[in-house]
């Protein structure tokens, strides 16, 4: 069985905490959890809420079907009831008018009053919500330690009296005990550049990007590593970049606003081949467009942000496994091949926590690919050296005596100095571009999800991994023969798998949240392949695999 | 002191004769020669424009990046390794125009960073337009009419925001010049050199002889930590004189880096990713 718990105020009346603690209850009694945000830009007001789905069993996706309500306003239960299942559970304050029968007036603020902590309501409607399902309560005693110190015993009180007030609505079967660890996309990946090694960050805050910097912070002291507010997010790029040269593993990021910012310097990283790793945690645009909302519409943007041409490598996140393992694979190509890596994250994902196994440090390795004195063949380096693979060796200014370390913006010699000779600008030109076929060994198909003969399939890019997969096993079960491809890196594009699947089928269909299906675009532009049906959202919010379904049927089945 | 040769860039120059950037190429080599600063141990920042194009010709590393960018930039490479001399070499147009943004914050920061902004008044790679320092009413390529907007004063700028080090000197007198680089790299934070200097293509208002007959000395007992004077020093240009000297050192200011002594030079900094395991206890 799979549970789904909307919690749901303004912003300002506490969801994060109740959330945050019935995340590690759930979390310590074993279960899976799949958690997902959605939240209004401002800091006060309006409607938020956080819905935390969790199961004996993998969960891949979120859901709007809710079983049970914890509204903290009456707003909530408005919004939300018509996704409440017939026989669900809304609990609330008894201040709060409701004719609806699934309501459970409970004394929330009054109890709150009892134990002197008004600030403590949230609490008593998490002690009636365990009590609900019945789960064990027991890791409780300790995250309120961690979580409160001060107001341990007022928070303490506030649940035992909520959790008696409460009853059992259905007895949950208890899950096996794990070491799971539950993380949300921007910690996830703001932990692979950690244990990737980067020392340098510069950043401007941007919602959804925010989290990253965040997190870079609070752990700057016990690493060692340097972060900097820029002014601006060009100051921000520019700042990595200079940070890389000299030789720190560098990396910055921000949303879509702030990448449109980047756009010259872009270009700029791809030119001077200084290793660059740039995040990109989409929003939907265009200009200011929804900032806390989600969006894959950067994709096209991106693949050719810039005037003139560099190679680049571009990859998305599926989940924040994925988001770990793959910032650090990402740090260690852009040394590899002194380039411009950008990695797409959304919103969702950003903030979407999940249940995933440890991540496993002792196979992280951090490759630079630094030159040293051994590796200066000729008296004078030349930074831009014309080798067989297009690669130079990669020196960092200051390391080998009387030896310097020219990079440049305009078109340059091998040595880093400024030509407009046609002969330098084609052997350039090759040099840089060829990085893209050494690409090509590099790169990792979109993993396909489904039995091997197939009629229709479905394409998606980042995020929506685990929705399609969950769309295709319940189009499965509906007797309809249905397979997903999946892509984390997108440029170069991958093809092996998308020849392989899409031969003799009877519908392509891209699953993508943004309006002009910029997969399906890169995907013909590069291999001739033409999607013949498109699932496209653009309305700020995450598609659910119960929105694929329904118009998968419709748009394809029965059109 | 090191040979001033060392300095010296087989790269081809595209200056035009008569160039102020040679007079400061000269008193920067000159300058770094006296300082005893190898050139592998300098990082010469620039964005572009004719003076950008400084670090080509001396003999050091180079980070020669985007229009209006040399700060930020220069600013990653100090913190990465804070033994580098890193200095940053623009003109009126990349520094206080397409890169005034950078200036203010890395002012605020008191960054390491020897910042020279050769200020010859008119856009030179460009061929002529008016410049943020340009006067009101010149007559330009782009402005036929005169320029109708008021000059930048980098200076008073500078001041207003107690700046670490401001100080200005002329591309033709290369020795006082060269002591103002020496003092600008030795000041422990974020120094600002303004260098007068004219474009002999282009700027036919401020000739060699126009800043000649206007620049003077500071006197002896001129008092840069004093900022009301300062300030006043700052307002000074034009017919009735041009100020040259340390204008404003600000006696009490600590540097970006005695501000942040918590982290070594990244390029020392020893990592294993193990020692990241830890941080997993947070998510449990």
């Amino acid at each position: 069985m799979r549970y789904n718990i909307l919690i749901g105020g303004a912003a300002g009346q506490g969801i994060e905490t109740i959330s945050f603690i019935l995340e590690k209850i759930l979390l310590r009694d074993g279960y899976e959890i799949f958690s997902n945000k959605d939240y209004m830009s401002r800091v006060r007001g309006g409607h938020n809420f956080t819905q935390i789905r969790f199961s004996k069993n993998t969960l891949l996706s979120h859901t709007n079907k809710i079983d049970v309500i914890v509204a903290l306003n009456e707003e909530t239960i408005d919004l939300h009831k018509e996704n409440l299942v017939s026989d669900g559970l809304i609990i609330a304050d008894e201040s709060i008018k409701c004719s609806d029968s699934r309501f459970k007036p409970y004394p929330l603020k009054k109890i709150a009053e009892e134990v002197n902590n008004k600030r403590a309501e949230n609490i008593v409607a998490l002690g009636v919500l365990i009590k609900s399902f019945d789960i064990d309560k027991s890791p409780l005693d300790n995250i309120l330690k961690e979580t409160f110190e001060k107001f341990y015993d007022s928070n303490m009180e506030a649940f035992t009296k909520g959790y008696e007030f409460g009853t059992v609505r259905e007895k949950v079967e208890a899950a096996e005990k794990n070491d799971n660890i539950l993380i949300n996309g921007n910690d996830a990946l703001a932990l692979g550049a950690i244990a990737g090694g980067i020392s340098f960050y510069a950043g401007y805050p941007m919602a959804p990007s925010t989290g990253i910097i965040s997190y870079l912070v609070d752990k700057k002291h016990e690493t060692g590593m340097f972060f900097e507010q820029a002014e601006d997010e060009i100051a921000a790029i520019n700042m990595s970049l200079g940070a890389s040269y000299a030789g720190a593993r560098a990396m910055t990021g921000s949303s879509g606003g702030g990448l449109s910012l980047m756009t010259e310097s872009l270009g700029l990283v791809g030119m001077m081949e200084t290793p660059l790793v740039v995040v990109d945690v989409q929003r939907p645009g265009p200009a200011t467009g929804l900032p806390t909302r989600t969006e894959q519409s950067d994709l096209s943007y991106l693949l050719t942000a810039s005037h003139g041409e560099i190679p680049r490598m571009v990859l998305s996140l599926k989940n924040p496994e994925d988001a770990f393992y793959q910032t650090v694979r990402a740090l260690n190509l852009a040394d590899k091949y002194q380039l411009l890596v950008i990695i797409l994250s959304d919103q969702f994902l950003a903030d979407s926590k999940v249940t995933t196994v440890p991540f496993d440090f002792s196979n992280i390795k951090i490759e630079r690919h630094i030159a040293s004195e051994k590796d200066i063949t000729d008296n004078i380096y030349k930074r831009y050296e014309l080798t067989e693979n297009g690669i130079s060796k990669r020196l960092i200014p200051g390391s080998v005596k009387g030896q310097i370390v020219i990079t440049d913006s305009d078109e340059h010699t091998e040595y880093g100095h400024i030509t407009e000779s046609s002969q330098v600008r084609i052997s350039m030109m090759n040099k840089r571009m060829n990085k893209l076929k050494l690409l090509d060994y590099e790169l990792i198909e979109p993993e396909y999800y489904g039995d091997e003969s197939i009629d229709h399939l479905l394409i998606g890019w980042g995020s929506t991994e685990g929705i399609i997969r969950d769309a295709v096993d319940i189009l499965k079960k509906e007797g309809i023969n249905v397979g997903a491809l999946n892509f984390g890196d997108l440029y170069p594009l991958p093809t092996k798998n998308l020849e392989k699947y899409t031969k003799d089928i009877k519908s392509i269909v891209n699953v993508e949240q943004n309006y002009t299906g910029q997969l399906a675009k890169l995907i013909r532009q590069e291999t001739g392949i033409h999607c013949n049906k498109s699932i496209l959202k653009y309305d700020g919010r995450q598609i659910t695999a119960e929105e694929i379904v329904a118009q998968f049927k419709g748009d394809v089945i029965n059109a | 002191m090191l040979d001033k040769k060392i300095y010296d860039s087989f790269d081809d120059n595209a200056w035009c004769p008569g160039c102020g950037n040679f007079g400061i190429m000269t008193s920067l080599k000159g300058a770094l020669a006296d300082l005893e600063l190898k050139p592998e141990d300098v990082i010469l920042v620039s964005g572009i424009g004719q003076a950008a194009k400084i670090p080509h010709y001396v003999n050091s590393n180079v980070f020669n990046g985007l229009h209006g960018r040399a700060l930020p930039p220069a600013f990653g490479a100090k913190v990465a390794n804070k033994d580098m001399e890193v200095i940053v070499t623009s003109g009126d147009g990349d520094m206080y125009g397409e890169g005034g943004n950078h200036l203010i914050h890395n002012i605020r920061r008191n960054i390491e960073i020897t910042c020279l902004v050769h200020n010859n008044q008119i856009y030179g790679l460009t061929k002529g337009q008016g410049s943020p320092t340009t006067e009101f009413c010149q007559v330009t390529s782009l402005q036929p009419d005169g320029v109708r907007v008021s000059p930048f004063n980098p200076i008073s700028f500078a001041v207003s925001q107690k700046i670490g080090f401001v100080g200005r000197s002329f591309s033709g007198d290369p020795d006082h010049l060269k002591e103002m680089i020496k003092q600008a790299i030795n000041y422990k934070g974020f120094a600002l050199l303004d260098i007068l200097q004219p474009c002999v293509s282009f700027n036919k208002v401020n000739t060699a002889k126009w800043y000649k007959d206007r620049v003077y000395k500071l006197d002896k007992d001129y008092d840069p930590t004093d900022i009301e004077s300062a300030f006043k020093k700052s307002l000074e240009f034009g017919d009735d004189g041009i100020p040259i000297g340390v204008i404003y050192k600000n006696p009490s200011r600590n540097s970006f880096l005695e501000n942040h002594d918590d982290f070594e030079s990244l390029v020392k900094r020893k990592w294993n990713p193990m020692d990241a395991e830890k941080f997993l206890n947070d998510f449990k």
